[in-house]
């Protein structure tokens, strides 16, 4: 097991965030280091077992040793809290490294989460906290915000089912492009699907069923394919402005003016734009220089799936190797998952302090 | 101090393995008696023999105990996390060869890629209530994989043997597993994916990280590498 050589002088910075924190009236919370597996299973799937530590308990079945603090504290929000709420934690956190054996696996995490159902004065408290107490050290910000591809997404002019398709794919990138090619019509029919389609009755020759998977699931899934068949390639401009807005890289205000821009041609980003904007006054409202700040159309893609607004994260530019010093970010689908279909908006960040206390070490 | 050479203890690939070598000059043989696990080399000097299940060559050789091993291919990606800052491969040996796929019922005429695999998993999870399941021994792997080409609302359930009738018993969905014809899987009334090659495995010579050698050690690596004409 690796522990950060910088322990002691995380722990430390660790307390001192936690004190602020609490000092601005964030209520501090604890959770098991043991969590049951299937929670956290059915949320992040099959991935989440090479990055959490898995282990058996007898009676009680697979537990997680806590990957991050932000499911048991949504799960202990979901059951009993009301709005608004600001909660703070430290603590460790651990996770597997299978291609990296100087990270650590055991490692400190400071963290603030808000529920408020403002949602853009919640996010630019979360991030102007999380840079508060990060203070002068040298970092790069970045940020970005899922919820604008989302909603590029749900106004596209075709079927229910692709949207709902893309939707699923937001956060793996690849498989993503692929579904796009394919709703597009950039990329070939395989020729398996197109023998299917070319059949008058595929149910017919039906080779014998076997397992859980039932005759009318297969056929519901053949008269889809059919379906899909039939509906237009999504519009090459349609195409193009997914592209332009997934290639955003830009400061907030100049993203802000090529957002609108976008949202032209595709109106359904509209609201979310408005979003943005009234996110980057709150920002500017506690004095963070929004006008250098960095956005990315395709930040926080690649993270494990519950972030859908408002993403962000800090970077130790000097030091590429280490991992980033905070991330945090806007989660409100996850409290829904979680709450058993009733979600609150919630958005929060974590600080890693043996990072930063590394960094400074550095300096 | 010799170089210790870790070789499947028992079978078809203990056989083939003292072939290989016994073409390329050196021979492998068990010592004492058929039941024996003590081995000895001739051909070359300094290279001592360890017989061992194939299945714990990749542990021994990643931990250092043995220093050159052979096993299949599969074993060591699975086995090994990162596997190849860890371990070298010095010959692919041309036998033993497998391919590990991703099969599923041949009743299910709307899949035959990844891209259906991973609709028809969605669409079953709202259906079921749980996810789609894979049975698999070779976790690590699958779960590569799958999340490489960005497939999601799968799970894995561990199958020791027999994986081909999970489907049949109702205990998994889909399976992941090594075959070489493909007729137990067709006998089973399975297909195997047109994208689902994970892997092609063969019996590999592999030799471990050289952290901690000694000369001499390297010394006999140089001549057993040239007499085997790697």
């Amino acid at each position: 097991m690796t522990r950060s050589a910088y322990r002691a002088e995380g722990r430390a910075i660790g307390e001192r965030c936690l004190a602020a924190l609490r000092d601005a009236g964030a209520e501090q919370v604890d959770a098991d280091i043991l969590q049951p597996a299937s929670v956290l299973l059915d949320l992040y799937g099959e991935d989440i077992r090479g990055r959490a530590y898995v282990t058996a308990d007898p009676l009680r079945g697979e537990q997680m040793l806590r990957p991050d603090f932000t499911v048991p504290i949504v799960r202990r929000h979901m059951e009993n809290g009301a709005e608004p709420a600001r909660y703070t934690y430290l603590g460790a956190v651990f996770r597997q490294q299978d291609f990296d054996e100087s990270r650590a696996t055991e490692s400190l995490q400071v963290g603030y989460e808000l529920f408020d159902r403002d949602t853009p004065s919640a996010d630019a408290e979360v991030f102007a906290t999380i840079a508060g107490l990060l203070g002068d050290a040298p970092l790069r910000a970045a940020t970005g915000d899922i919820g604008i591809l989302r909603a590029a997404v749900l106004g596209l002019n075709t079927t229910e089912r692709r949207k709902a398709a893309l939707l699923r794919h937001l956060w793996r990138p690849r498989r993503f492009r692929q579904l796009l090619d394919r709703f597009g019509g950039r990329s070939p029919v395989p020729a398996a699907r197109a023998a299917l389609l070319e059949q008058a009755d595929p149910m017919a020759d039906l080779p014998p069923v076997m397992g859980l998977r039932s005759e009318s699931e297969i056929a519901i899934r053949v008269a889809a394919l059919k379906e899909d068949a039939a509906a237009d390639p999504i519009s090459t401009t349609e195409l193009d402005l997914i592209d332009a807005l997934l290639a955003l890289s830009e400061t907030c205000p100049n993203v802000l003016v090529a957002l609108r821009d976008l949202s032209v041609d595709l109106p359904a980003i509209g609201a979310a734009v408005d979003g943005l904007s009234a996110r980057l006054d709150a920002l500017g409202a506690r004095g963070v220089d929004v006008d250098a700040l960095p956005f990315e159309g395709s930040y926080g893609r690649t993270s494990m799936e519950y972030y859908d607004g408002f993403v962000f994260g800090f970077y130790a530019e000097s030091r590429p190797d280490l991992p980033p010093v905070a991330t945090g970010g806007r989660y409100d689908a996850l409290t829904a998952v979680l709450g058993g279909g009733t979600g609150v908006p919630a958005v929060g960040g974590v600080i890693r302090p043996e990072v930063l206390a590394e960094l400074e070490a550095g300096a | 101090m010799t170089l210790k050479l870790g070789v499947p203890s028992k079978g078809r690939l203990m056989d083939k393995t003292f072939d290989w070598f016994a073409d390329r000059g050196v021979t492998l043989r068990k010592s004492g008696g058929e039941r024996e696990y003590a081995g000895a080399v001739d051909g070359i000097d300094g290279v001592e023999l360890v017989l061992l299940s194939a299945g714990e060559i990749p542990r021994e050789l990643a931990a250092g105990r043995i220093h050159l091993g052979v096993t299949g291919s599969d074993l060591v990606r699975e086995r090994l996390a990162n596997w190849d800052s860890r371990v070298v491969e010095l010959a692919q040996m041309g036998f033993g060869g497998a391919d590990l796929i991703i099969a599923v019922p041949q009743a299910w005429i709307d899949v035959d890629t990844l891209d259906d695999l991973d609709a028809v998993a969605a669409a079953f999870r709202a259906a079921h209530g749980h996810r789609l399941r894979i049975a698999t021994k070779y976790h690590r792997l699958v779960r590569d994989f799958l999340r490489h080409h960005g497939v999601a609302d799968y799970q894995l359930v561990d199958s020791q043997g027999a994986t081909e009738g999970t489907i049949r018993n109702e205990t998994a969905e889909a399976i992941a597993d090594i075959t070489s014809t493909g007729e137990t899987l067709r006998a089973n009334g399975l297909k195997i994916l047109s994208d689902g090659l994970i892997h092609s495995s063969q019996a590999t010579l592999f030799r471990g990280r050289r952290r901690g050698w000694t000369d001499a050690q390297r010394a006999t690596l140089k001549a057993l590498e040239a007499q085997l004409g790697l």
